[in-house]
């Protein structure tokens, strides 16, 4: 099971600004072992935010995103107490949900 | 005399190129520190220090006991500010003991574990995380904003004091290199990183403050055994043996010379 989402959700003016931390190795596939053999790629590929059920960003990701991945971003509306629930899955098919409320 | 006013003039040509350096130095420092800012708002250090907070609540070991009650010199179960206060003087052990040997100690005594175990895994790598690291992010995040206060009340804790002092000044290897050797004066560097005088008040309280740390580049949290032990090898000395009476006492005389400032880790580094 992967480690936990931290996600932090504010009201800024008419807007909600979400900001997330994954726990996530993000192996490019280029990267060779101390024998020599290649590390497969393992990343998340898709990211999905949805806010009080409702889809707000929906990501595909590759290799180019940094290891332990920090996504911010900012949607119109959101109020104090919705609730923000934000999925990854990764090539290995692997996933984790976490939700949190707009504080 | 005449050898001193022969040298002059390259002196002060010297000199301007030196300041011409520092002004492009200073720039690039400036982009350093702009880099880290950034970063700031999203320190992973977090995700250790969440996966430390479970973990310290969890039963582990053959007496299936958490950390719960673990004392970090606070009193049982205290872990708010314990990390400003350490290394410091236990009584049950009879030793002076930083971070990582107390969290051994509980290890050992309240959850079973063997000393062995309790120190196999002291930093994580690439193919598996350490426990001992996550502890470390949790219990250090409960000092953020503590003062510095490391007593040296008690004889052993002034011992291992006078241990560190002459350990960082202590010369040798095969580069016969010091930690003083790089954290001796202002203004030295390795690359582009400027290194703390660790014997200046200012110095040592801004590197202790800031550790443990995410390192960016290694995608890590570090601790300050790491740290040391890092520092150890980079000068090509013996490996410094994890929570040893030598790492303490190294640790010791760093903390105390960081006493008064505001402790603010698990920081983030490049």
């Amino acid at each position: 099971m992967p480690d936990p989402m931290k996600i932090r959700a504010t009201v800024v003016g008419d807007s909600t600004e979400v900001r997330v931390l994954m726990s996530h190795e993000m192996e490019t596939g280029q990267r060779k072992d101390a024998q020599g053999n290649v590390i497969p790629a393992w990343f998340i590929q898709n990211v999905v935010v949805a806010h009080k059920g409702r889809p707000v960003l929906n990501a595909q990701w590759g290799t180019a995103i940094a290891k332990n991945p920090f996504l911010s971003f900012k949607f119109k509306g959101g109020a104090k107490g919705d609730k923000i629930e934000i999925t990854w899955v990764d090539n290995r098919g692997e996933k984790r949900t976490d939700e949190t409320a707009i504080g | 005399m005449r050898i001193h006013r022969r040298g002059a003039l390259p002196v002060l040509a010297l000199s301007v190129m030196v300041a011409a350096a520092a002004l492009a130095q200073g720039n690039a420092v400036d982009e350093i520190a702009k880099y880290r800012a950034a970063l700031q708002d999203g320190n992973p250090a977090e995700l250790w220090e969440a996966r430390g907070a479970d973990l310290w609540k969890q039963k582990r070991g053959p007496k299936n006991a958490s950390l719960e009650q673990c004392d970090l010199g606070l009193g049982p179960g205290v872990v708010k500010g314990a990390y400003a206060q350490l290394p410091r003087y236990f009584s049950d052990a009879d030793r002076v003991m930083d971070l990582e040997s107390r969290l051994v100690w509980c290890m050992v005594t309240l959850q079973g574990f063997s000393q062995a175990d309790a120190v196999k895994r002291p930093f994580g790598g690439p193919d598996q995380k350490s426990d001992m690291e996550a502890y470390v992010a949790y219990v250090t995040s409960e000092s953020r904003g503590a003062r510095m206060n490391v007593s040296l009340d008690h004889p052993k804790e002034r011992e291992a004091y006078r241990l560190g002092e002459k350990m960082f000044h202590f010369r040798g290897g095969t580069h016969d290199f010091a930690c003083a050797t790089c954290h001796g004066e202002d203004a030295k560097r390795i690359r582009l990183q400027d290194l703390p005088n660790l014997t200046q008040t200012a110095g040592a309280q801004k590197a202790y403050t800031t550790w443990p740390a995410y390192r960016v580049s290694q995608g890590e949290l570090r601790s300050f055994q790491w740290r040391l032990n890092d520092c150890f090898r980079q000068q090509r000395f013996p490996e410094l043996i994890f929570t040893s009476d030598a790492s303490i006492a190294l640790t010791m005389f760093l903390a105390r010379n960081a006493n008064g400032a505001v402790f603010d880790a698990p920081a983030i580094k490049r």
